[in-house]
C-alpha cells in the first residue's frame, strides 16, 4: 500500500461553525496527504456537509484554522478555493443543463484563440481526452441536461482534473448510483490516488469506505472522533464510534395494546425513490420509519399522503384502498402529515396563529361556505390550550413563535380533524429540549388514544425511545423490520447503511 | 475497459427520445423561417401586393427596431431576468435625440448615437443595480423603471412634438434610405444581429450569461461573477434600447412623449416565440430576431388580407403560447427520461 507522505497537502484544524443558535460544526478537523483516499463517516447531522462547504468556500468557519501546504489560508468564495486546487465533487453535481459537456466542463476557464475567442474545437477535443483517460465514452458536444447522475459526477471530476485540483471532495457520490456505475467510480478515483491527487471520499456506505480508503475519519454530533488508518478497523468499531452517545431518558413512550390494522402499505414503488415498500401500521402504535438521508422515507411519506403518485403498490386505510395522488382523499380517509420542513410545507408563516391552527378544519368552522371568526378563533384556543402553546395573542401571525410552537401549531391543525394515522416526518427537528419532551409525550398520549402513528426520524434514540416498531430503509427498500425488544443502535445502523444481518 | 465503453453505448440509445427533443429545440431557427416562408406565401397568393418592394422594406425597417431591441432582451433573458423599460428606454432616447437636433441642428450623427446610447446605458445600469445590489426580481424593478422613465418622458416632453421638418436629411436618410433594395435599418439589424450573435458563441463573458440563466447557484459555486454580469446584461439591454431609440426617430420622423410604448410586449413575443426559454439558460439571438420579423410580418400580412388588427393582436398571443407550449412539451420529454435514469440503482 502507499505510504504516508510526509506533509499534509491540506488540513483544517478546530473548525467551528453555527447557524444562529444551531451550531452545525464544533470542532472539525481533517488532514488530506497526497495519494491517499481519506474516508469521511457520521451519522445524518454529524457536520459533515458543513465541513465539506468550508473546504468548498460555500461557508466561512467562525473560528478554526485552514492550512494548505502548511499555510494558513481562507475563503471567502468557491472560486478561492478552487484556485487553492480544491474540487468538490456534490452529490447532486450542479451542473448547467443548458451548457453543452464541454462547456460544462470549461466553464469560465475555456482555452482561447486570438482575440480572447473561445476556441471551440480545442475545447471539444481536450474534453474528449479527458473523458479516455477516465475511460468513459460522453459526447463533449451533447448538453449536460438528462446526463445520469453518474455522467454528470463524470463531467465534474473531468472539470476537476483541468484545474489541476490537487485534492478532491466526493461528498457522497455513490448515494444515487446504480452498481456499475459505482465500479467505474471507483476505478476513477484509483486513477486519480495513483496520479497523487488528494481525495476525501465520503459515504454512508462502509463497505465502500473499507473497498477504497487509506484512512478514515468519524464525525459524531459536529466533533472529530478520531482519524485511523483503515487496517486497524473493523465495521463495529466504526458503527460504535458514528452513533456511540448516551441514552438519555427523554422518550417515554406508554407501552400500548396495538389494535386493528390502520394502515397497510403493500408493494409501494416509486421510480427513482423508493422501490417494493410494505409494512403496517396499527392503532395505538408508533412505528418509525428510520434510515439515513436519502433513503426515501419522507418520500414514502409523500406518496402514502397522495402528494406524489406512486407507480406501483398501494395504500390501505381501515382495509378501504386510498385514491392514489390526492391529498383531499387522504385526509378525507383520516390521514395528517405533520411534514419535515413546517415553514415551507407545514404552515402559512404569515397567517396568524389560530388561521393556521383551523386551516385543515375548515368543514367544521365553516357556515354555509363562509368561515366564522368566532367560532375559528374558538376552535383554535381550545387545541392551543390542549398541546400547552405558548402565546401571546391568537392573531399574531404564526412566525413570531419559537420552532417548537410553530411545531405544536402544525400538530393542533391535525389532531383537531381528529385524525387515524398521523405522519409525523422529523417531528424534533430545530427544536429545543423541553419542548422536544412535549411533542414525545403528545405523540405517545395519541398512541394511547388508538391513533396510529408513522415517525420519521434520523435521531436514533428517539426512534429507539418512541417506537413500537422500526421499519429501515435502505436506498428505497426496506432492509430490515425490527421489534421494540431486538432494536439498538448498532442494528439499525447496520441495516441503514447497507450490511446485510446474518439471518435475521 | 470494453464493458465500460458498452454500457456507455447503452445509456446513449436510451436517451434516443431526449436526442430528438435537443435536435429540436437546436433546430428552433428552422422552424420560424419556415413558418415565415408560410406567411408570406400565404398573404401574397391573396394579395400579391404583399411582396411589393415598397411593403417588403416597410417590413424590414419595421420588424429591425423590435429585432434591435430583441437582441438586448434576449441577452436578460437568457440570465433569467427580463428588462420591461425597453420601450420607455427606447421612447425617452427618441425625444432626446429630438431635442438634440432642435437645439443643435448641426450636431453630428457621432454625438447623436453617443448620446442616445448613454441614456440607454444609463436606464440599464439603475435597472441593473437595483436588481443585484437590491436583489429586487427584476420583473418588478422594470416594471418600476418602466413608469418612472415614462414618466420622466411624459413630463419633459408635455404636448410637445419633434417632426421631421426640424430633423436634418442625414438623419431622416437612415430611416428611409436603402442598399441593394434593402433598407438602412434592415442592414443594420443584420449586422447587429450577426455580431451578437458570434460574440455570443466566442466569448466567456456572454456564455457566462448562459450559464447563470442556466443555474444561478451552479454558477456561483463555479466562480462566475453573477452580479456584475447580470449587470452587464441589462446595461448592454438599455444601451441597445437607446441607440434604437434614435433609429426610430428616424424610421417615423416625429416623436413625442408616447413613443415605443408597449414595446416590451411586442420585443418580449418575438424573443419567446425565437426559442429563447423564458426562465434562461437557451436561445440565440438569430432565433429572436427571426421572432420578430414573424410576428411583424404576420401583423402586417392580417391588414394586408384585411382582417382587423384585433386579431393580429390575438394571434400574436397564440403564438406565443404555441411556442411556451412546445418549450414545455420538450421539458416533459425529457424529465421520465431523467427520472427513470436515475432509479438505475443496483
Amino acid at each position: 500500500m502507499t505510504t504516508t507522505p510526509e506533509a499534509p497537502v491540506i488540513s483544517l484544524e478546530h473548525a467551528q461553525k453555527s447557524f444562529g443558535a444551531v451550531h452545525a460544526l464544533e470542532d472539525g478537523h481533517i488532514d488530506l496527504f497526497g495519494g491517499q483516499v481519506h474516508g469521511l463517516v457520521g451519522e445524518n447531522g454529524a457536520g459533515k456537509s458543513t465541513l465539506v462547504k468550508i473546504l468548498a468556500g460555500v461557508y466561512r468557519p467562525d473560528s478554526g484554522q485552514l492550512l494548505i501546504d502548511g499555510e494558513e489560508a481562507i475563503f471567502d468564495n468557491a472560486k478561492q478555493s478552487q484556485e487553492a486546487g480544491i474540487a468538490i465533487i456534490f452529490q447532486e453535481p450542479t451542473l448547467f443543463p443548458d451548457l453543452s459537456v464541454a462547456e460544462n466542463i470549461f466553464v469560465g476557464v475555456q482555452p482561447l484563440k486570438r482575440f480572447r475567442r473561445i476556441d471551440g474545437r480545442r475545447m471539444r477535443r481536450e474534453a474528449a481526452t479527458l473523458f479516455e483517460q477516465l475511460g468513459v465514452g460522453l459526447d463533449p458536444d451533447r448538453l449536460a441536461r438528462g446526463l445520469s447522475i453518474a455522467d454528470q459526477q463524470l463531467v465534474e471530476i473531468a472539470k476537476a482534473l483541468t484545474t489541476n485540483a490537487r485534492v478532491i471532495v466526493m461528498d457522497e457520490p455513490t448515494a444515487a448510483l446504480a452498481m456499475n456505475e459505482v465500479e467505474q467510480l471507483f476505478r476513477i478515483v484509483e486513477t486519480l490516488r495513483a496520479r497523487g491527487n488528494a481525495v476525501l471520499f465520503i459515504s454512508h456506505r462502509l463497505d465502500e469506505i473499507f473497498a477504497i480508503c487509506q484512512r478514515v475519519t468519524v464525525m459524531r454530533d459536529g466533533r472529530h472522533v478520531w482519524t485511523k488508518p483503515i487496517d486497524e478497523l473493523t465495521v463495529p468499531s466504526v458503527i460504535r464510534a458514528m452513533v456511540g452517545r448516551d441514552m438519555d431518558a427523554l422518550f417515554p413512550k406508554v407501552p400500548t395494546e396495538p389494535g386493528r390494522v390502520v394502515l397497510k402499505v403493500d408493494r409501494l414503488t416509486r421510480e427513482g425513490d423508493f422501490t417494493d415498500v410494505s409494512f403496517v401500521v396499527r392503532s395505538g402504535e408508533i412505528v418509525a420509519l428510520a434510515g439515513l438521508v436519502g433513503a426515501g422515507r419522507t418520500e414514502v411519506a409523500r406518496a402514502i399522503f397522495g402528494i406524489d403518485r406512486a407507480d406501483a403498490g398501494s395504500v390501505e386505510i381501515e382495509g378501504k384502498r386510498l385514491r392514489p395522488g390526492s391529498p383531499s382523499a387522504a385526509m378525507a380517509a383520516g390521514i395528517g402529515l405533520v411534514p419535515e420542513d413546517r415553514r415551507q410545507q407545514g404552515l402559512v408563516m404569515d397567517f396568524s396563529i389560530e388561521r393556521n391552527i383551523a386551516l385543515a378544519s375548515l368543514d367544521t368552522v365553516r357556515r354555509g361556505g363562509l368561515v366564522l371568526r368566532a367560532s375559528e378563533r374558538t376552535f383554535a384556543r381550545d387545541w392551543a390550550l390542549r398541546l400547552r402553546l405558548k402565546y401571546a395573542k391568537l392573531t399574531n401571525p404564526v412566525w413570531t413563535l419559537s420552532g417548537g410552537n410553530q411545531q405544536k401549531t402544525v400538530l393542533a391543525k391535525w389532531l383537531g380533524r381528529k385524525p387515524t394515522l398521523l405522519i409525523v416526518d422529523e417531528p424534533t427537528r430545530g427544536i429545543d429540549v423541553g419542548t422536544k419532551a412535549e411533542v414525545h409525550r403528545l405523540l405517545s398520549d395519541l398512541a394511547g388514544q388508538g391513533v396510529a402513528i408513522l415517525m420519521i426520524s434520523s435521531e436514533l434514540p428517539e426512534v429507539l425511545g418512541m417506537a413500537d416498531r422500526v421499519v429501515v430503509l435502505f436506498e428505497g427498500r426496506v432492509m430490515r423490520e425490527f421489534a421494540r425488544a431486538d432494536a439498538d443502535e448498532d442494528a439499525i445502523m447496520r441495516a441503514a447503511t447497507g450490511l446485510v444481518e446474518e439471518a435475521a | 475497459m470494453t464493458s465500460v465503453a458498452q454500457e456507455q453505448g447503452v445509456v446513449e440509445t436510451r436517451s434516443g427520445s431526449h436526442a430528438l427533443a435537443e435536435f429540436l429545440a437546436r433546430f428552433r431557427e428552422l422552424g420560424i423561417v419556415l413558418a415565415l416562408v408560410i406567411v408570406v406565401g400565404a398573404t401574397t397568393i391573396d394579395n400579391h401586393l404583399f411582396l411589393s418592394a415598397a411593403n417588403v422594406q416597410q417590413i424590414l425597417a419595421g420588424s429591425a427596431i423590435i429585432a434591435l431591441l430583441a437582441i438586448g432582451e434576449t441577452i436578460v433573458i437568457i440570465t433569467r431576468n427580463v428588462d420591461l423599460s425597453i420601450g420607455s428606454v427606447l421612447g425617452i432616447s427618441a425625444y432626446a435625440t429630438g431635442v438634440l437636433y432642435v437645439h443643435h441642428p448641426n450636431v453630428s450623427l457621432a454625438v447623436v448615437f453617443a448620446v442616445a446610447l448613454a441614456i440607454g446605458a444609463v436606464c440599464g445600469a439603475v435597472n441593473g443595480l437595483i436588481v443585484t445590489v437590491g436583489r429586487v426580481p427584476s420583473l418588478v424593478v422594470t416594471l418600476g423603471t418602466l413608469y418612472i422613465i415614462r414618466g420622466i418622458d411624459g413630463a419633459w416632453a408635455g404636448g410637445n412634438q419633434v417632426n421631421a421638418s426640424m430633423l436634418p436629411d442625414s438623419f431622416n436618410r437612415i430611416g428611409y434610405a436603402t442598399v441593394l433594395g434593402i433598407p438602412y435599418l434592415g442592414w443594420i439589424a443584420i449586422i447587429a444581429v450577426a455580431v451578437a450573435t458570434y460574440a455570443m458563441r466566442s466569448f466567456r463573458t456572454p456564455r457566462d450569461f448562459y450559464a447563470i440563466g442556466s443555474d444561478p447557484d451552479a454558477a456561483r459555486l463555479a466562480g462566475i461573477p453573477v452580479g456584475s454580469r447580470v449587470f452587464l446584461a441589462f446595461v448592454l439591454s438599455g444601451a441597445i434600447a437607446g441607440v434604437t431609440g434614435a433609429l426610430w426617430l428616424s424610421l417615423y420622423a416625429s416623436v413625442d412623449a408616447i413613443a415605443g410604448v408597449g414595446y416590451e410586449f411586442q420585443v418580449i413575443a418575438a424573443v419567446v416565440v425565437g426559442g429563447v426559454a423564458i426562465f434562461g439558460g437557451s436561445g440565440t439571438v438569430l432565433g429572436a430576431a427571426l421572432g420578430a420579423l414573424l410576428l411583424y410580418s404576420i401583423n402586417t400580412a392580417l391588414v394586408v388580407v384585411n382582417v382587423s388588427s384585433f386579431w393580429s393582436t390575438a394571434l400574436a398571443g397564440g403564438l406565443l403560447l404555441a411556442a411556451i407550449a412546445f418549450d414545455r412539451l420538450i421539458a416533459l420529454r425529457v424529465a421520465p427520461a431523467m427520472r427513470t435514469r436515475r432509479s438505475a440503482r443496483g
